[in-house]
């Protein structure tokens, strides 16, 4: 296909004048850029918190904050890192992007509602924003929001969890659109066995946004009326049981750890056939599984509360889901591996990425079976093995997914390539900065170390010492990452349309994609 | 474009997926009806521990006035089934009329919640009043949970009868016709909605004593 | 995905339907003043899902649409049926 005689999505105007050609449009690839475009400075934000926090905790006693600030900012980081960034993070920037394209349409279902969903969520980023400057202070529960405390505290809990709520709806429009888009709009002869992963993976997330959001959306608005009008939901001293007030949070909170997850394993099983040069191992497997872990998602959230006072059935039962739970990523795992096996593998920086992902979540994945058993969950639990867990999981899994598929679509999002050797460079310092910032913390969960806590105990501080220098070689890695892509999408060389042999319909299209994608609907044989 | 038509409906035209939008409104249902879920968790929860003071705090509310709102929600229900009917039909007065019977159903049913709700904030039975914590935790909750539910509802009929204005707003401007529905039938489907939730609500808060 | 012509239903059955649920509205509001003490929640949620069933089949059109409506309600009303009875799993076995 000659890649000279058409008009790609960026110079397409679509009647349009200046920046409204951006903020007005209904095109999935230029939504899927205005989130990426958020996400990435939000992730800047959300990065220098966490910095911030690592920094109090170089030595022991108060550093650069005091405990206040500290529970603020541990607070916003965890709302900015959950809800802003990782939550919507594949599905709504490459997912609506490549959604689209890989299964041969022109764009989702509803294109309006899909701008509408974006502006949601720049609202819902604005309102919780605006707890961090009223009067009041900004809010200290931690991104979970938990009670009695949400509603007894005196800093502006409002606005945070209306800014959570309205970007739970965003999230629920993003998956209806994923759904009726996966259900009517594949080309002539895309069966549903015959989808790629990714887009298998987003319909299953979808899914999960859909069913799971509005549970936490009703637990919010509970939450606000307890502070308006003190009825008394989860309040104990009117009879209310704040333990369910945890129930219902991770009813909807453990199924989104699946919407963090999915689209990443759905990417990197996009990323390691191409380079591989092999059609994936297993793909029914990996089918089966991904709804597998979708479905068995809702039915393990009381792992989040063995010590809360459940009975014991509810922990013997917990358990044993979760332990379920890990089969179906394990059996993705191995078909990655077994993808690779005898492979002509081609190692460019999107399969370092992948490669990284796998090696982050299975260390992730193992920690989550230690907290999954009750016995050992009770001796790490609220420890920074718990924290260094979920980031092995979510940041080593998504964070390493998310920049996988970074590299792996750019040239065809932006028809450039960016430069090999910073990017393999900054990719190993990322990858070496995590394991030294978070690693430290299993032991130090371990040891006994509690998180949330501005301060610790001397014994704590070689190891916290440790993990701080840790962040710094991984902001480092991140910044040299970002520059190179930033350099790559303005002055990169020309990328051909399928630089990496890639065998989905995506590749089959000139780089940058035309405003319809397809000249004419493809047809799969 | 055809091709996007292979397997589609007999009204989809290039640039309409009567479909899709169906299949969009009841994604959107599902929704509702979870968010409603945690709700109906809450209360069965909260009921579990206080059988008897829900019990006794079930008498309090008025069984007539319940059960006058819950046949005016089914009568509005089948007034808009057979709007759809009447659309379909190309039978367009009849349509309007019955639609314009559902909206007046609408709010016959939110000014007997008023008038309601106005009795048990006379009687200081309403979350924050100085009389409920004494009644006991059990009442707490039970009066928490109605004014939280029916509240929501309330909300939703009004969302509804918003919804169908526009159909009717619709209809009369021709954007409505019998090959040109499916909003139409969205609205349908959300007032049905409606009418479901209320299917449980009213046992569960009027009846069960 | 669909049906090639679209179901149009009568308005008598609209009426009939009517009909049957204020008849299952009487029963449930007469079976109260029954006492039946612990049986009294499960005969009210009974007829309330009878009701619902109605509305859903034929109100909400799911015994004449594509297959496909009828296959995702079940899903989410198992799923809401799930996760109450695990909630539970946790309250019924609590010692106080």
């Amino acid at each position: 296909m000659s890649t000279d005689n058409y008009v790609n999505f960026f110079q397409e105007k679509q009647g349009r004048k200046g920046i409204w050609t951006w903020l007005l449009s209904t095109d999935h690839k230029r939504i899927g850029l205005m989130y990426l475009y958020s996400i990435m400075i939000l992730f800047m934000v959300g990065l220098t918190l966490g910095i911030l926090m690592k920094l109090e905790l170089i030595a022991p006693g108060r550093t650069i904050m005091g405990p206040q600030t500290y529970n603020g900012i541990f607070t916003l980081h965890g709302i900015i890192m959950i809800f802003l960034i990782v939550i919507p993070g594949l599905p709504a920037t490459f997912g609506n992007f490549f959604l689209p394209i890989m299964i041969g349409a022109k764009d989702v279902s509803f294109p309006k509602l899909n701008l509408f969903s974006f502006y949601l969520y720049i609202l819902g980023a604005l309102v919780a924003t605006t707890s961090q400057f009223l009067p009041g202070g900004p809010p200290d529960t931690g991104w979970t929001f938990y009670a009695p405390y949400s509603f007894k505290t005196s800093t502006n809990m409002f606005p945070a969890v209306l800014g959570a709520f309205i970007l739970g709806f965003s999230s629920i429009l993003t998956g209806l659109n994923f759904i009726v888009t996966i259900h009517r709009l594949r080309c002539p002869g895309m069966k549903f066995m015959k989808m790629p992963m990714f887009p298998w993976t987003l319909y299953g997330t979808a899914w999960i946004q859909l069913l799971a959001t509005p549970i936490v959306g009703i637990t919010l608005l509970m939450v606000i009326a307890e502070r308006f009008f003190h009825i008394g939901f989860f309040d104990p001293a009117l009879g209310g049981d704040p333990v369910l007030y945890q129930h219902l949070f991770w009813i909807y909170s453990h199924p989104a750890v699946y919407i963090m997850i999915l689209p990443a394993m759905g990417a990197i099983s996009e990323i390691i056939p191409t380079f591989s040069r092999k059609g994936i191992f297993g793909y029914n497997a990996l089918v089966v599984s991904t709804m597998a872990i979708a479905i068995v998602g809702y039915f393990v959230w009381a792992h989040h509360m063995f010590t809360s006072g459940l009975s014991m059935v509810a922990q013997f039962t917990f358990s044993l889901l979760t332990f379920l739970v890990a089969i179906p990523s394990a059996i993705k795992v191995f078909n990655w591996v077994a993808t690779m096996y005898k492979g002509s593998i081609n190692v460019q920086v999107p399969f370092l990425w992948a490669l990284s992902f796998i090696f982050l979540f299975m260390i992730g994945g193992f920690t989550g079976l230690v907290l999954g058993a009750v016995a050992t969950d009770i001796h790490v639990h609220n420890t920074s093995f718990v924290v260094a867990h979920f980031h092995y999981i979510i940041f080593g899994g998504m964070g390493f997914a998310f920049f996988a598929a970074m590299h792996y679509w750019f040239p065809k999002i932006y028809g450039k390539m960016y430069s090999k050797t910073p990017a393999i460079v900054g990719w190993a310092l990322f990858f070496i900065g995590f394991n030294i910032l978070y690693f430290p913390m299993f032991i130090l969960g371990l040891q006994g170390m509690p998180r949330r806590y501005y301060d610790y105990l001397p014994k704590y501080a070689s190891l916290n010492a440790v993990s701080t220098i840790g962040s710094w070689i991984l902001a480092i890695g991140f910044l040299i990452v970002v520059i190179n892509l930033i350099r790559g999408a303005i002055k990169g060389p020309k990328a051909e349309a399928n630089p990496w042999e890639g065998k989905t319909l995506e590749w089959t299209i000139p780089s940058p994609p035309s405003l319809e994608n397809f000249e004419e609907i493809p047809e799969i044989s | 474009m055809e091709a996007i038509d292979h397997n589609s409906h007999a009204h989809a035209t290039p640039h309409r997926d009567d479909t899709a939008s169906k299949i969009g409104m009841w994604l959107f249902i599902f929704t509702e009806i979870l968010l409603f879920g945690g709700l109906f968790i809450v209360y069965s929860v909260y009921r579990y521990y206080n059988p008897v003071a829900f019990h006794i705090a079930g008498e309090e509310l008025n069984d007539f006035v319940g059960t006058l709102n819950t046949i005016i929600l089914l009568i509005s229900s089948m007034t808009v089934a057979m709007s759809i009917t009447a659309i379909q039909k190309n039978d367009k007065k009849l349509a309007l009329i019955l639609l314009y019977t559902t909206l007046v159903l609408g709010i016959w049913f939110l000014v007997n919640k008023y008038f309601e709700w106005g009795v048990k904030f006379e009687h200081g039975l309403y979350p924050g009043s100085v009389l409920l914590p004494k009644l006991g935790t059990g009442d707490t909750m039970f009066f928490g949970l109605y004014f939280m539910m029916t509240g929501l509802h309330a909300l939703h009929i009004i969302a509804g009868m918003t919804i169908l204005g526009f159909v009717i707003v619709f209809i009369h401007k021709n954007k409505i016709g019998p090959d040109k529905y499916v909003f139409h039938e969205n609205a349908g489907l959300y007032w049905h909605l409606v009418d479901l939730i209320w299917i449980f609500l009213f046992p569960l808060f009027y009846l069960i004593h | 995905m669909s049906e090639d012509k679209p179901h149009i239903s009568s308005y008598a059955s609209s009426i009939w339907i009517l009909l049957a649920l204020l008849l299952l509205t009487i029963a449930t509001v007469s079976v109260t003043s029954v006492n039946l003490g612990p049986l009294s929640v499960s005969v009210a949620m009974f007829i309330a899902s009878m009701k619902a069933t109605l509305v859903l089949l034929y109100f909400m059109h799911l015994k004449f649409d594509h297959k496909i409506y009828r296959l995702m309600m079940t899903i989410v009303l198992l799923l809401f049926f799930a996760i109450i009875i695990l909630t539970f799993l946790d309250y019924s076995f609590r010692i106080k």
